[in-house]
This record gives C-alpha cells, sequence and structure tokens, in this order.
C-alpha cells in the first residue's frame, strides 16, 4: 500500500530542497547588503542643504525593470539574481518531495502535519516565483525564504511522521478541496504577514527620517519599496485571501457535515478557524475606518495571523479534538 | 414633602410656556439619544469592537470543554474542580456558544451590520438605476490624465461617438454630452458589482444566521448504539440520546428501520502508526418504512445513510461479549450480549453484566480485552485494537443490584453497595468460570461488534449553504471587482482648435485604472485606422 521506496526519496528531495534554500537565504542576505538603500526622505520633504544631520545620505532611488540600462548592474542585482534561480532550484525539488510523497501513499500530500507543512512551503515559494515573473519583489525574496525553512525545519524535525494511509475520517474527497484551500491560504496569509512587518518597518523608517529621529531598522527600510506600496501590497494578498480563506471554512462545514452529522459544531479548529476569519474581517474594515488605516489595521492582520498559526500549531497539538488524528 | 412641593409648582408654572419647550425637549431627547445610539451602533468603528469581542469570546469556547460537543468532559471538569468549575459554569464557559453573552455580542454585531447595510441598499439601488457623473471641469487634476491629438478633419462627435461605442462594447455603463460648439463629453462607469457584491456578502451573513437558527429549533440529534444482528428503529424511545430542537415534532421522524448485519475495522499494523484506524464500515440492512422492500447499505464514516434529509452517521464502534449464566444446576438463567464501552485506543473496555433472575442478584464487572495484555502498571488492558486474542477479565459480585429501589441506573456502573464480591476471573471464547459459594457458572461464549450512529435533521443546512456560497460570491466580487470611471472629452481650447482629454478615477482601495486608460487611449489612437473604415 505504501511505497517505502518512494517516501524515503521524497525524505531526500525534502532535504535537499532545505539545503538549496539555505544557500539562497545567504546570497539574498548578501544582495541586500550590497544594496544601496534608498532615501527615506521624499524629495520634496528634504529640508534645506545644511539641515540633513542625521537623514541617511541621500542615494538615488533604485529603479525597477523596465529602466534605463548603461550595462552595469546597480550592486547587489547580481546577487539577488542568483538567489532567484537558486529558489527556483530549491522549489524545484522540493515541488518532487511533495510528489514523491503523494505517489508513496497513493493520495494528496497533506494527510498529516508534516505533509501539510511541506506542501504549504511549497505553496509560497511556487506563488512566490510565480509572482516574481509578473514584478520586481526580489526584496521579498529574503522574508519568503526564511518562513519557508523555518516551516521545513519544524517539518522534518518535529512533525515528522512515515507515510502511510489515512484514518478513515479524512478518507474523503473534501480532502482535495477543503485542505488544499487551507494549504494555498496557509502560504499566503504568510506573506501577507512578512508584508505587512516590513510596512510597519518602512512605514516607522519613513516617519522617523521624516523627523529625523535615529530608527534602529533604518538600514533595512532603506532597502524595502515605500511604506504605500508594501501597503497596497498587503492589502491585495488579504483581500485576494479572505475569500479563498472563507471557502476552505465552508468546505470544511460541508465535509463536516457528511462525516460528523453537524456542519458546524465548535471544535476547536472550527473555532479558531472562525476566530481567524473575524480577525482577517476586522483588518479588512479596519481599513475602511477612520484613525484604524496604515499601523493599526496592520497590526491586526499580524493579530490574524497569529491566530491563523495558533490553530494550525496551537489547536493540533495542545488542544485535543475532533481534529486530532494518527501522528499529528 | 418636598416632592409634592416641587411636583405642585411644576404643575402649576405657566404650562403654556414651559410645557411646549419641555416636551420638545424630552422628545428631542430621546430621539436624539436614540439616533445618536443607532449611528454608533450602526458605525464602522463599533462593527469592529464587535467582531473582536466576537473573535475574543470565542477563544474559551475552545479552551474548556464544552457541553454541547463533550458533556461527560464538562462533568468531569465540575467534578474535578467544583469550586472553579462551578463558578466556570455559572459564567456560561461550557456553554460559550448558547450562552447570552455570546449571543448579545453576535446580535449586537447583526442588528449593527443591518443598520448598516440596509440604507446602502438603497443607495446602491439608486445608483445602479442612475447614470454615470457627468466630467468635471478640470480632469488634470485626476489620474492617469492624458491629452490625445486630433485628427486633421475629424469632428468632436466623431471621437466622442467612437469612446462611446468601445466603452458600450468593453461593458462600461456610458452617458454622454454631444459637442456643442464648446465642449462635448463621455463619461463611462464599470464596477457596479462592487458595491453589490459587499451587500450581497453582509445580506448572506444574515441569511446563514437564519438558518443556522432554524436548523437549531426544528431539526434534532439522537445517537443510538446498535448490535451486530440488531435492529434500530427511528423513533424516539430507541435513542439512547436524543436531542430535538423546541420546534421540532415528532412526526417528522421517517418510519426507517435499519439492522446492523457486521461491522468491520480494519487498523494498520506495523510501523510509526501502529494499530491506527484505517477503514471503518457497517452493513445494514434498511427498509425505509414497515413493510417496504429491505436493501443492504454500508454506512461509513463520511458515507451516511441518507432517508428523506434524516441521515444517519456511523459514528464509533466497540465490542459487545456475549456471557451465559447458569444456575447449579445447569438452567440458563441470563444469555445476553453486553455493550461494553472502549476506554482507548486499542479498545480496552469496560461493562457490566446484571443478572436481576438469579437468587441472590448476580452482577459481573470488568473488561473486554480484544488483544489482551496484563502487566503490573495498568493491570488488564489491550494492545491492539482488532480482536487478535480477546479475553474478558470480571469480577463477580451478589447480592441486591439495587434495581427494585426505583432510583434510575446507569447499564454501564455496577452499584456494589449492597453486594460482595465472589472473585475475579480471566475467560477466552468458550470458557467458563464455576462461581464459588455454589453460584452456578458463568460461559464468555464470544463477542459481536457494535456500532454507534448520530441520526440526525437539520432543515436548515440548504439554506446555510446557499447563505455561504452567496456569501463566498459577494466576497469575492466586493473585494476582487473595482469601481472605476472614465471620462473622454472634447474641448475648444482658449487657443482654437479642439483639444481631447481622457482620465480616470476610482474609489476602490489600491486600485487604479491605468490599465483602463490606456486601453482606451490604445482605442482612439488607433481610430486613424479605424475611422476611414466605417
Amino acid at each position: 500500500m505504501v511505497n517505502v521506496t518512494l517516501a524515503e526519496f521524497s525524505n531526500r528531495f525534502v532535504y535537499a530542497a532545505m539545503v538549496t534554500y539555505t544557500i539562497a537565504m545567504i546570497t539574498f542576505a548578501v544582495s541586500m547588503a550590497a544594496t544601496r538603500g534608498r532615501d527615506l526622505v521624499p524629495a520634496a520633504a528634504v529640508p534645506a542643504e545644511g539641515q540633513s544631520g542625521g537623514v541617511a545620505v541621500a542615494t538615488r532611488v533604485e529603479t525597477t525593470v523596465g529602466g534605463p540600462n548603461d550595462g552595469a548592474l546597480p550592486p547587489g542585482r547580481r546577487s539577488a539574481n542568483i538567489a532567484m534561480s537558486i529558489t527556483w532550484l530549491a522549489t524545484l525539488l522540493l515541488g518532487v518531495g511533495v510528489l514523491l510523497r503523494g505517489l508513496s501513499v497513493g493520495r494528496v500530500p497533506w494527510g498529516n502535519m508534516y505533509e501539510f507543512s511541506i506542501t504549504s512551503a511549497f505553496a509560497v515559494s511556487l506563488a512566490f516565483l510565480i509572482l516574481s515573473l509578473k514584478r520586481d519583489i526580489r526584496w521579498l525574496g529574503i522574508f519568503v525564504v526564511v518562513p519557508v525553512l523555518l516551516t521545513l525545519g519544524l517539518a522534518v524535525s518535529v512533525l515528522y511522521t512515515d507515510a502511510e494511509q489515512l484514518v478513515p475520517a479524512l478518507k474523503s474527497y473534501w480532502l482535495v478541496i477543503h485542505v488544499s484551500a487551507a494549504v494555498i491560504c496557509g502560504g499566503a496569509f504568510c506573506v501577507g504577514a512578512a508584508v505587512t512587518m516590513l510596512f510597519l518597518v518602512a512605514d516607522a523608517g519613513e516617519r522617523r527620517a521624516l523627523a529625523q529621529k535615529p530608527y534602529m531598522l533604518d538600514w533595512l527600510a532603506r532597502r524595502l519599496p515605500p511604506a504605500a506600496s508594501l501597503d497596497a501590497m498587503a492589502y491585495r494578498i488579504h483581500a485576494f485571501m479572505f475569500p479563498l480563506w472563507t471557502f476552505a471554512i465552508v468546505a470544511g462545514a460541508i465535509w463536516a457535515e457528511s462525516a460528523w452529522g453537524r456542519y458546524w459544531g465548535w471544535d476547536p479548529k472550527e473555532t479558531w478557524a472562525f476566530i481567524t476569519w473575524v480577525a482577517y474581517a476586522a483588518y479588512l474594515h479596519a481599513r475602511a475606518t477612520a484613525g484604524w488605516k496604515g499601523r493599526k489595521a496592520s497590526v491586526i492582520a499580524l493579530i490574524a495571523f497569529g491566530c491563523f498559526l495558533f490553530n494550525y500549531f496551537g489547536v493540533n497539538l495542545v488542544i485535543t479534538g475532533l481534529h486530532s488524528y494518527a501522528g499529528v | 414633602m418636598t416632592e409634592l412641593r416641587t411636583d405642585a409648582t411644576h404643575e402649576g408654572t405657566p404650562q403654556l410656556s414651559t410645557q411646549p419647550v419641555e416636551v420638545t425637549q424630552a422628545e428631542f431627547g430621546i430621539v436624539g439619544w436614540l439616533r445618536w445610539v443607532w449611528r454608533t451602533l450602526t458605525s464602522m468603528r463599533t462593527a469592529l469592537i464587535l467582531l473582536f469581542l466576537l473573535a475574543l469570546a470565542s477563544i474559551p469556547g475552545s479552551i474548556f470543554p464544552q457541553r454541547g460537543s463533550n458533556p461527560i468532559k464538562v462533568n468531569q471538569y465540575i467534578i474535578d474542580s467544583p469550586t472553579v468549575g462551578r463558578f466556570l459554569d455559572k459564567l456560561g464557559m461550557f456553554d460559550v456558544f448558547a450562552s447570552p453573552w455570546f449571543a448579545a455580542i453576535y446580535l449586537l454585531l447583526f442588528v449593527s451590520l443591518a443598520g448598516c447595510v440596509i440604507p446602502r441598499m438603497i443607495a446602491h439601488w439608486r445608483i445602479l438605476r442612475s447614470r454615470p457623473p457627468a466630467a468635471p471641469k478640470n480632469l488634470s487634476r485626476l489620474s492617469d490624465y492624458r491629452t490625445l491629438p486630433m485628427l486633421a478633419g475629424e469632428s468632436a462627435a466623431d471621437v466622442l461617438g467612437l469612446a462611446a461605442a468601445h466603452l458600450k462594447k468593453s461593458r462600461w455603463r456610458v452617458d454622454a454630452q454631444e459637442f456643442d460648439g464648446q465642449t462635448g463629453w463621455v463619461a463611462a462607469e464599470k464596477g457596479y458589482a462592487r458595491e453589490t457584491g459587499n451587500l450581497l456578502f453582509h445580506m448572506a451573513l444574515l441569511c446563514l444566521l437564519a438558518a443556522v437558527g432554524l436548523g437549531s429549533l426544528a431539526g434534532f440529534r439522537g445517537t443510538v448504539i446498535v448490535r451486530e444482528g440488531s435492529s434500530f428503529a427511528d423513533t424516539r424511545s430507541q435513542f439512547d440520546s436524543f436531542q430535538p430542537g423546541r420546534l421540532f415534532d415528532d412526526s417528522a421522524l421517517p418510519p426507517f428501520t435499519f439492522t446492523l448485519d457486521k461491522f468491520t475495522a480494519d487498523y494498520q499494523r506495523g510501523g510509526q502508526q501502529n494499530g491506527a484506524a484505517r477503514e471503518f464500515a457497517a452493513k445494514v440492512t434498511v427498509r425505509d418504512e414497515p413493510g417496504a422492500a429491505p436493501y443492504g447499505k454500508l454506512i461509513q464514516v463520511n458515507d451516511p445513510l441518507d432517508i428523506g434529509g434524516v441521515k444517519t452517521y456511523l459514528v464509533g464502534h466497540g465490542y459487545a461479549p456475549t456471557f451465559t449464566i447458569r444456575d447449579p444446576k445447569g438452567a440458563v438463567v441470563f444469555r445476553d450480549t453486553v455493550v461494553f464501552l472502549p476506554q482507548d485506543g486499542n479498545y480496552t473496555s469496560t461493562g457490566v453484566v446484571k443478572a436481576p433472575d438469579t437468587v441472590p442478584q448476580l452482577g459481573l464487572t470488568g473488561f473486554f480485552l480484544p488483544t489482551a495484555a496484563v502487566d503490573q502498571i495498568l493491570g488488564p488492558h489491550s494492545t491492539f485494537p482488532a480482536p487478535d486474542d480477546p479475553a474478558v477479565f470480571m469480577s463477580a459480585w451478589d447480592g441486591d443490584l439495587g434495581l427494585d429501589s426505583g432510583r434510575p441506573q446507569s447499564v454501564y456502573k455496577l452499584d456494589t453497595s449492597h453486594m460482595q464480591r465472589l472473585g475475579i476471573k480471566a475467560m477466552r471464547p468458550g470458557e467458563s468460570w464455576t462461581l464459588p459459594q455454589g453460584h452456578g457458572t458463568v460461559t464468555f461464549d464470544g463477542f459481536k461488534l457494535w456500532s454507534s450512529f448520530t441520526v440526525a435533521h437539520d432543515p436548515g443546512q440548504g439554506w446555510a449553504l446557499a447563505s455561504a456560497i452567496a456569501a463566498i460570491t459577494g466576497l469575492a466580487l466586493s473585494l476582487l471587482v473595482r469601481r472605476r470611471r472614465l471620462w473622454v472629452k472634447v474641448s475648444t481650447s482658449p487657443g482654437g482648435g479642439t483639444v481631447m482629454e481622457i482620465a480616470g478615477m476610482t474609489r476602490s482601495e489600491h486600485a487604479s485604472v491605468s490599465d483602463d486608460v490606456e486601453a482606451l487611449a490604445t482605442q482612439l489612437v488607433g481610430r486613424a485606422t479605424s475611422v476611414p473604415m466605417q
């Protein structure tokens, strides 16, 4: 029933992917260190010359793809390109690992926490790479690769379970629908949270620069896109994911109806899915409420992601409920 | 006295001058206050706070055991820590989702929602039937403003007509003002589905709440344990537990019956997940109503039996050993297959046999072990859920079972307060135990399996699903559609000649109209080729 050889190969591919992601992470870090930061104070707001003490030395705002190219790449650009290529390779390796895991058990590779984690990690990297084909998001690279590595590390060390068949409760086509939606949401919420955090850093950097105050994360803020565009990107990710998360919950409810005889029973997993949903709804409402836009709304988005994480790790590992299955 | 006097002076003061003032003040006060309450309640800020409270209030429901899903655990919690347990119980912590404070939050939220959504629906209805707004005086202040050259010999009407045709073709709502020698414009708007979706989503949530309410009022839920070879008839008395909604009517129970022919379970052998369940199936023979033709059905975990919307779900299983008790002369005084309840994942099961017809009465209590093992710490226990090496460990008691006292007794507990222990014995299938003091013999004949079923009907379910689908559709529309406006304006410039301007505007967050303006500009620039062809 279980093809042990394929499962064994899957594990090796996952490990190989982890090594490759680590190299990508280091390369992204090198690239970031080499990048010249932008000036955090908008040109119009730069005070008269001679008063600029404390403000970072003004450098030209880097143009993104499509700008004039005089042949020489700006500093950090070459290493960023290399890092992207390594990330492609790592994602390919991880993809093979996930695929082999699925083939070894003859079902979708998200039947337990280990499989869910590696599949989520794959989904995040793939989404990042596909997005990178359309726009320049190399600056985001390290902030995607690090959570991917953390997830994979946790998966192989704490959550690992041998490839096995499923308990009867999971034998349903809803496993494909409900859990795949949750996998995609997990990945996207993770990226959404990363971009939100970066927004908070960039926003703080821009405010402090304008007020001519020192900022601890100034070096990072200067290497990020403007806060406004980070905010817009975070919003787009969350706005896109919220309907999908709603769908994941509804699909879960339909499944619960056919497995347990009720579509909603306030099982801990259901309760926390609901809490996460309400928290993201609060984020979307906060953005439309005066006095809550920007920083406050972003904090709500991060709290919502915290709820999502708790629903995954906390509820699965700490609280027992109907969603507790054999071997995490 | 003073009160009386003030009252009197009140009455005595010139009524005509003060009363109207007082009344209007009072009325204004109450109306004003109500208006303030309504405005506050329906404000986004309040909705936000209520959403927070709703999330916060749900948390204890995941931390403390809940009566709705696990009443046994709740009772255990109260027994283990009575003071804290009773205190939490008073706060409703074991019934969070049915508690008045939880209801207060979501009802306030839904009132706030309705108060916010209904006026918006009226406003949106008006907008849906109105024309796109006229072009603003100064287009150049808008985003994506650009001017395009006019071609030689081309009239303003041609250009405006072309723009309107293109926009109509791309499904924009278009309004136009013909060129009057000075100026003329085309206004277009698109993306009304954003607000439609937003309103649909919020209304769908209200419907969802109503559907949940309908289900809990008019539905029912019952559980029953059926042994292999035994039958179940769908009437209230046959259920082990039955929870009807307040408006539930027993005539809504379809009169079906089924017999559990065989229950099969399959477990993983070896590996990390040794003993994990792999397959459960209950083979039943069903009759939709008395006298109807029987048919076979396999009820599985994700595959319930559905008879007219009443569904029977397989929720659990266990073992039921068969015992025969004979008196010293060898006559059978008791023979039954008794349901034992599993205590762990390996189906170490406990149960009780009561033989009230022996003199004195006999009781047996002990374990059924599908794969028997005994050790110093765990005592008798099972090491695998499948019946690889079944055995029972029973202790026998004689005396008064207490069945005649009139107090209700659990079939899973033996009241030994008026009984004395005769001895303890392990038996494999077919083995007998000669009880001491000439009480006869107990034979462990073998065992059967039992399944537990939940029979449930939720008349609100279809509505809930429809509401959920509507909610997702609405959400997707409201978050993914952009509401945007475009204008094309042709006017005579002060220096003579005509100028064509185009610009766009969006009110949706972080959206842009650049691509729409771009598409329109491309279309208009390309008219050089398209105009002559017309």
